[in-house]
């Protein structure tokens, strides 16, 4: 294997290997191993092509912020091989390269292309001849986007978990910084959670030598009770929550303060063909090295514009590496830069690098001194050198996209040519490299100052040992900040376009040039030129190039670089799943107490909003025959049940109901419509009184919530003596149905069921097999039935029973298909299915629901009687059709001139009555009993009659047997 | 839009917990005419300042009560259930 002798700190297990595939040739890696550092030891250099030129590009940063190493695993497209666990049997693929990364047809446009394709070429070319557009948006699609996604996708295999976190102090960054903050606030008595990108907390310190003082500095924090979340990227800051995505969670934490640790990202430097596989900046080349014992390179030349690349040098040669040069940008040694002079390293002082030249990867840089890059300085003294890697560190951006977004603002700096925060809100601190304290030790003051002030603010810290200490450790800061690193800030570009494009942007192949033309052709101000050239757009989001997009635009502009600022930060900042914002999150799935019965009996489970219910048990053919012949049994516990109880309980349903419930007596049932103010149909269901004071009213399944909503509000603003208890998940409840159910309930019963004992629309309350139940007799299948609910803990009970007392007479279980067709033969309507939120009950053909001549006057009244009076424009009706096609529920009833004027909403065939029957809105003039409507459904046109009464005993006679 | 709405029964959690349920309108008290049926059933004074509105706390008491809140900030001045606040 390809590895260098055990690093201390590394992550890999040499004990314990794994294969996985790369374009389906298998890999071997060793657990602990990233996907990148895999293929890396294993020889590969290009690991993917860029967006736009199809480039070759390989590791720049290894840490997951720039893109040149996106692949696809196990089908999902754009991970980063750099950050991304090397797992056993993992299927990885390269993305936008045709038909191989390393033999790419599309790399074309980067020979010839380029004149065709500037930034906003779709605006630009690809126009002409207009009839050749459907052409050019076939192969720019193609051409477009990175990676694929499945045409089909099966079911998930994962579902987002929501957490809701509130918490007094929030950190975000795991490095010596946030560590040190969180564990400060943690111990002043602070609730304090802390999140970290990374699956290992510490930052820097893992891989420049300072493991062991990572794990110290985690622990610390463990035991101080801060609650600690690595593998989790901070999204965004959305009004004073910070969304967190870990595996499958989303956190969303609120707290009280929020402390940003975020430290600062290395930049690329500008060079013509920095874009080269083998140019990698100081960090990614070290955590190669230290983390997976990986050598970046044979032969290095590393280019510095600060003494961060020096100190990489010194730990990077101690690994192993062979550095044969070094350039620094600034003129004036440093003493790190001094340093590296005597350690027998070449050291050019003043240089940076012009060029990197190679075919597949750098194979040579040329470097020349900085003075002669500027524009008009004649002719440029030049030194080449072979290498096969080229080491950049162009200066470390502070990371202030998650503060910004938290309110704080950003300002330019001018020593360290970079933007930095400036004062922040009052919920909001930061510590750390993000506030120009980097370094262990600074960090690490920095970090427990910040972790001081937060618990003050949080006021968890007034003693005159906190303002001491305080006093103290700002002593501290300002000694080891005087001793710190001085930066130069590169030229905004190094590189001749003779010698190959300068990438300012890699993501979307956006080079200097094209910020250049960009500004000329008037885009002058950044977030013009941002949205013109597309440059910061990319999966980086500006990590790696929002530095060098400001420099380029303050050269061409000529404006300082506080003038022209920077984009506005918006999340996201990580990469997230969409199906972590907007897919079907976890929810507890419902089931009635006789689910284990249904699945036991063939039961086809199907989903009814939250709800699992038997859709048939195998049959739905002979069950809609059993329910018709003998006797059938369904599950309704799924419905909504609510008691309303007291001595204005009548009152109370008399104002919601359109019809009177007051007069109803006890032992009774009456069937009633729901209705809004604007006089629209909202639910439907039954009212049953129980007694004086008491009445029991059931809801559609999907209505329940809804409806007792509706009523606990009126009853908030009405302030009645009455008592809502909502029991829908108390009862169970069962619809015993078919000419067989008296016979078979008396079997399991001792109350009277005679015709006359118990009649049409009663109630009563009685043991039912052993089990105190409550009785109504409703028929919403259309054969003799009962509507039996009873307490939840007795349902198996309950339907085992009533199903062996039925045996004999083959009574069948039935689901939600048969039911539809039963209750369609009687064309009962489902609400929400025949009606729509402009149905009222005349319009649906139930006038008799309404009394508009009750005392009390009613929600929906006023609309109510205005409808009454006027003309219906639609109408709901039943259809029949000859024994053909069920047309489609949604088809277009059609008028007599062809135009849509109304659908079908329920269609089924009855074997019964050996018709097809539907329900459908119909133009009024069309609605009457015999009518003939004209169906298109999936281009055939059917003519149907209309029938205004139920197709199945129009009378109701076997309801009332 | 996310903030935090305290519950009079139990107390501050997400607003995503909660159903909103409308600002407060005066119900017309004699049939009103059709103008004025609507203007109640489709009308919202919709201010950009302080609003007293109905909230159900649905994945908790499912209490219904109202607020006083400043839909330009999401500020919510005050809780409390109907009636308790002053006219």
């Amino acid at each position: 294997m390809n590895r260098l002798p055990p690093q201390p700190g590394e992550r890999i297990d040499r004990n314990r290997s794994l294969t996985f595939t790369f374009d389906g040739k298998p890999v071997d890696a060793l657990e602990g191993d990233t996907i990148a550092s895999a293929l890396f030891a294993a020889g590969r250099r290009t690991f993917s092509r860029s967006f736009k030129y199809h480039r070759r590009r390989g590791l720049l940063c290894c840490s997951g912020a720039c893109a040149n190493c996106l692949v696809q695993v196990d089908g999902a497209p754009g991970i980063r091989a750099c950050t991304e666990p090397a797992r056993p049997g993992a299927v990885v693929e390269h993305m936008n390269a045709r038909p191989r990364l390393d033999f790419d047809v599309m790399s074309i446009t980067d020979r010839i292309g380029g004149p065709f394709t500037p930034p906003g070429f779709y605006y630009k070319t690809f126009k002409w001849p207009r009839k050749a557009w459907p052409l050019y948006e076939k192969v720019l699609r193609n051409a477009a986007g990175l990676g694929t996604l499945p045409q089909t996708q099966g079911e998930r295999t994962w579902k987002t978990e929501y957490r809701r976190r509130h918490a007094d102090l929030l950190v975000i960054g795991g490095g010596a910084a946030g560590l040190a903050a969180a564990t400060t606030a943690a111990r002043l008595g602070a609730d304090v959670v802390l999140v970290d990108e990374n699956p290992v907390l510490g930052g820097r310190l893992l891989w420049e030598g300072g493991h062991q003082l990572a794990a110290e500095l985690a622990g610390r924090a463990q035991a101080a009770g801060v609650e600690l979340l690595t593998g989790a990227s901070a999204l965004g800051h959305y009004d004073g929550l910070i969304a967190v995505w870990q595996d499958s969670t989303l956190h969303q934490i609120r707290s009280r303060h929020q402390l940003f640790a975020t430290g600062a990202i290395e930049q690329p430097l500008m060079f013509a063909g920095n874009d080269l596989p083998g140019v990698m900046l100081s960090g990614g080349a070290e955590r190669l090295m230290a983390l997976y014992s990986v050598a970046p390179g044979r032969r290095a030349v590393l280019v510095t514009s600060s003494d961060r690349g020096l100190t990489a040098a010194v730990r990077l040669r101690r690994a192993g590496l062979q550095i044969d040069a070094v350039a620094d940008l600034r003129e004036t040694r440093s003493a790190a830069a001094n340093a590296t002079a005597s350690s027998g390293v070449e050291l050019l002082s003043g240089w940076t690098a012009v060029a990197a030249t190679g075919r597949r990867q750098v194979q040579a840089v040329t470097l020349a001194p900085v003075a002669s890059v500027a524009p008009g300085a004649g002719p440029m003294p030049r030194r080449e050198l072979q290498c096969d890697l080229l080491i950049v560190s162009g200066g470390d951006a502070p990371a202030v996209s998650l503060p910004s977004q938290a309110g704080a603002s950003a300002a330019y700096d001018a020593d360290s040519g970079t933007f930095r925060l400036a004062p922040t809100p009052p919920t909001v601190s930061a510590a750390g490299q993000l506030t120009g304290h980097g370094g262990v030790r600074a960090a690490g003051i920095s970090g427990e100052l910040a972790g001081l002030r937060a618990a003050a603010a949080l006021g968890l810290a007034a003693s005159a040992e906190h303002d001491q200490r305080v006093a103290e450790l700002e002593q501290r800061l300002r000694a080891e900040l005087t001793e710190a690193d001085t930066e130069a800030p590169p030229p905004p570009d190094c590189g001749d376009p003779r010698w190959g494009r300068t990438f300012a942007c890699l993501c979307e192949d956006v080079s200097a040039k094209d910020i250049h033309r960009g500004v000329e052709e008037g885009y002058d101000s950044i977030e013009l030129c941002k949205r013109f050239t597309t440059v910061t757009m990319g999966p980086c989001q500006g990590r790696m190039c929002q530095l060098a997009s400001v420099r380029l635009i303050a050269r061409e502009t000529g404006q300082s670089l506080t003038a022209v600022g920077t984009t506005t930060a918006r999340p996201p900042w990580s990469t997230v799943p969409l199906g972590a914002l907007a897919g079907v999150p976890l929810e507890p799935a419902k089931r009635t107490p006789m689910h284990a019965g249904h699945l036991e009996l063939g039961a086809n489970i199907k989903w009814a909003g939250d709800w699992q219910r038997p859709y048939d048990y195998g049959d739905p053919d002979a069950e809609v025959k059993a329910v018709h012949e003998a006797a059938g049994l369904i599950d309704v516990s799924t419905l909504g049940k609510l008691l309303v109880s007291g001595p204005d309980a009548g009152l109370f349903l008399d104002r919601l109901y359109p019809n009177r419930l007051s007069n109803l007596k006890p032992g009774r049932v009456r069937y009633g419509v729901l209705t809004n103010d604007a006089g629209r149909i909202m639910d439907d269901g039954t009212v049953c009184r129980l007694d004086e004071d008491t009445f029991y009213v059931t809801t559609t399944s999907s209505g329940a919530g809804a409806v007792e909503q509706w009523f606990s509000w009126w009853l908030a603003d009405w302030g009645l003596d009455v008592e809502l208890t909502d029991v829908t998940q108390a009862l169970c409840a069962v619809n015993l149905a078919g000419p067989r159910a008296r016979e078979i309930l008396s079997r399991v019963t001792e109350l009277d069921i005679s015709r006359e004992g118990f009649a049409y629309l009663d109630a009563r309350q009685a043991p039912v097999a052993g089990v105190n139940a409550l009785l109504l007799r409703i028929g919403f299948v259309g054969e003799l039935g009962y509507e039996i609910h009873a307490p939840a803990a007795h349902g198996e009970q309950l339907w085992e029973a009533l199903l062996a007392a039925g045996a004999q007479d083959e009574i069948r279980p039935f689901g939600l298909e048969p039911q539809r067709v039963l209750r369609l033969e009687k064309q009962h309507i489902i609400v929400g299915q025949d009606t729509d939120s402009e149905s009222n009950p005349y319009n649906a053909a139930m006038p008799w629901a309404v009394k508009l001549d009750k005392d009390e006057e009613f929600i929906g009244k006023w609309a109510l009687a205005r409808a009454a009076g006027g003309a219906a424009q639609a109408t709901l009706v039943g259809f029949k059709l000859g024994n053909g096609q069920v047309p489609l529920e949604g088809a277009a009833i059609l008028d007599p001139a062809g135009a849509a004027a109304g659908q079908v909403t329920s269609a089924r065939r009855s074997r019964r009555l050996a018709t097809v029957i539907g329900m459908a809105w119909v133009p009024a003039a069309l609605a009457t009993d015999g009518a003939t409507v004209t169906i298109a459904d999936r281009g055939s046109r059917l003519q149907a009659t209309v029938v205004t009464e139920p197709f199945y005993d129009p009378g109701g006679e076997l309801l009332r047997s | 839009m996310s903030f935090v709405l305290t519950c009079p029964i139990c107390g501050p959690r997400e607003v995503t917990d909660f159903a909103f349920g409308g600002e407060l309108s005066s119900r017309p008290k004699q049939p009103p005419g059709f103008r004025e049926l609507c203007e109640y059933n489709y009308f919202r004074r919709n201010v950009a300042g302080v609003q007293r509105e109905w909230w159900y706390h649905r994945s908790g008491c499912r209490t219904w009560f109202q607020a006083d809140r400043d839909t330009r900030t999401n500020e919510v001045l005050r809780v409390g259930l109907p009636g308790s606040f002053e006219a």
